[in-house]
């Protein structure tokens, strides 16, 4: 058993405007604990009013409230459980009224940036069309990246490095020795480790504020519609055509955007489908069948394509967020490193198309297992997927 | 009637490996008879009972030849033709 310390670590509660006359009048209480748990709910114990602002029916903190430890997001740390120490300041920040009006959405809200914000985010804040607006934006966002490997990674370091407030990964497998030839969210040491979880470590080594949410098995027919709709837009980063049917058919259904992109030795392919205006079934529809076309496995890829059209998808998902420019809507880019050309064809929304067509046949996910007359991803023989 | 016909680099290896081949119809059908008489093995590459594969697109220029005519869709001197089959990697 361990020691029991006498002394709680006494640290400073911020409380902003909204919350002051519930505290006292006061704007800093100081009081004490050894998680930011139990600093909330000695604060609580003191001023039940605030202790009704800060935990909800269930003794949850809702949505709408984010608590920080010195600048940090808890949520990014060990929620309730992380440490504090003597000195430390918690802040208790609660989304700023208007905006959405549902009251189920859970979305960080982002109030004023903070000193340490403006100077992270400084180069982006600086450009006309990002300023302090378009980095809330990207700092409420939530965006799904399915897959952590090669296109996956460049997509969730430059979201992360762009202040992406939370950030979504679909990934069951573990890091091997030969990923490191490209996947830059795994390094040596993580060989062996489940790829979202270092993925994880990356994103938040890079930027503890981001709020990463692993979702560690494949995506089926079964979680597809329960993942998505939790997000605003999906970035497809998936190795198999199983997958991308399936993402395709489940980002239509949630009516979310889809950021799309896809390697192959040295060719790649993005494009951004906004639902009703084309899918991946208007462009491809049907999957090959299997042995007609390689994966990156059995062909290979070159490692700095997957960054080249990662930082691609990066880029457009930024667009989307702010609200800029021309994504590659209704028009596929295909790049071709070894001439190093890059030229975009037009897509079109197929009248035909079974899901997005005139008169659809595809009312709701199919249970691709065998769909592509492969294995499902996840029941496979590792490298026959990947 | 030469037409530059852009293929991506896994259908290079079986194409003579550079990035483009030189080939000759009036229209796409004819163009990719023409390829497959100097590549024998190219047909079933692109096309299956008469009908390009639903995973490959061929576009001239710019335009998918789905929403023009398909192979029917006429040629002139000059015009760029790709061949792009479905990529699926991504890890």
């Amino acid at each position: 058993m361990l020691p029991r310390r006498k002394i709680d670590m006494p640290v400073t509660v911020y409380i902003p405007t909204p919350f002051r006359k519930l505290a006292g009048n006061q704007t800093y209480i100081k009081t004490e604990g050894d998680t930011v748990g139990q600093v909330l709910d000695t604060l609580g114990a003191e001023y039940p009013g605030l202790r009704h602002m800060i935990y909800d029916e269930k003794d949850q903190i809702p949505g709408h409230i984010n608590i920080y430890v010195n600048n940090q997001e808890i949520n990014s740390l060990q929620g309730k459980d992380t440490p504090v120490k003597d000195g430390d300041e918690l802040a208790v920040i609660p989304a700023i009224a208007g905006g959405s009006d549902d009251a189920e959405d859970d979305r960080p809200r982002v109030g004023a940036l903070t000193p340490e914000q403006v100077d992270r985010y400084s180069r982006h804040i600086i450009m006309p069309q990002v300023g302090p607006v378009g980095q809330r934006k990207l700092m409420e966002s939530k965006v799904l990246i399915v897959g952590a490997g090669g296109l996956g990674g460049p997509v969730a370091l430059y979201l992360a490095l762009a202040g992406v407030g939370t950030i979504g990964i679909v990934e069951f497998d573990t890091v091997d020795l030969s990923n490191l030839q490209r996947q830059v969210l795994h390094q040596n040491n993580d060989v062996g480790k489940p790829k979202a979880v270092s993925a994880r470590e990356t994103i938040n080594a890079y930027n503890p504020d981001v709020r990463v949410v692993l979702h560690e098995s494949p995506l089926t027919s079964d979680n597809a519609m329960e993942i998505i709709p939790q997000y605003d837009i999906v970035v497809n980063g998936a190795d198999n055509f199983t997958t991308r049917y399936l993402v395709n058919d489940a980002a239509y259904f949630a009516k979310k955007v889809l950021i799309d992109g896809a390697i192959l030795l040295f060719d790649g392919q993005a494009t951004v489908y906004v639902p009703g205006q084309g899918c991946y079934r208007c462009l491809f529809p049907a999957p090959p069948p299997p042995g007609m076309v390689p994966s990156c496995a059995e062909a290979g890829v070159l490692g700095a394509l997957t960054g080249i059209m990662g930082s691609i998808q990066a880029t457009e998902t930024i667009k989307v967020i702010l609200g800029v420019g021309e994504p590659l809507v209704n028009r596929l880019l295909m790049v071709d490193a070894l001439s190093m050309e890059f030229r975009t064809v037009k897509l079109r929304r197929d009248p035909a198309c079974p899901l997005c067509g005139d008169n659809p046949s595809i009312e709701g996910l199919i249970d691709y297992e065998g769909f592509c007359g492969s294995p499902f991803p996840g029941h496979g023989v590792e490298g026959a997927l990947s | 009637m030469a037409i530059d016909v852009r293929v991506t680099a896994n259908m290079q290896k079986h194409l003579g490996g550079a990035k483009s081949v030189a080939a000759e119809g009036a229209n796409v059908r004819e163009l990719l008879a023409d390829i497959d008489a100097k590549f024998p093995g190219f047909h079933d590459m692109v096309m299956t009972e008469g009908e390009i594969h639903r995973f490959v697109n061929i576009y001239l220029n710019d335009e998918d030849i789905r929403f023009l005519d398909k192979l029917e869709t006429q040629l002139k001197d000059g015009d760029t033709v790709s061949i792009l089959p479905a990529l699926a990697g991504g890890s």
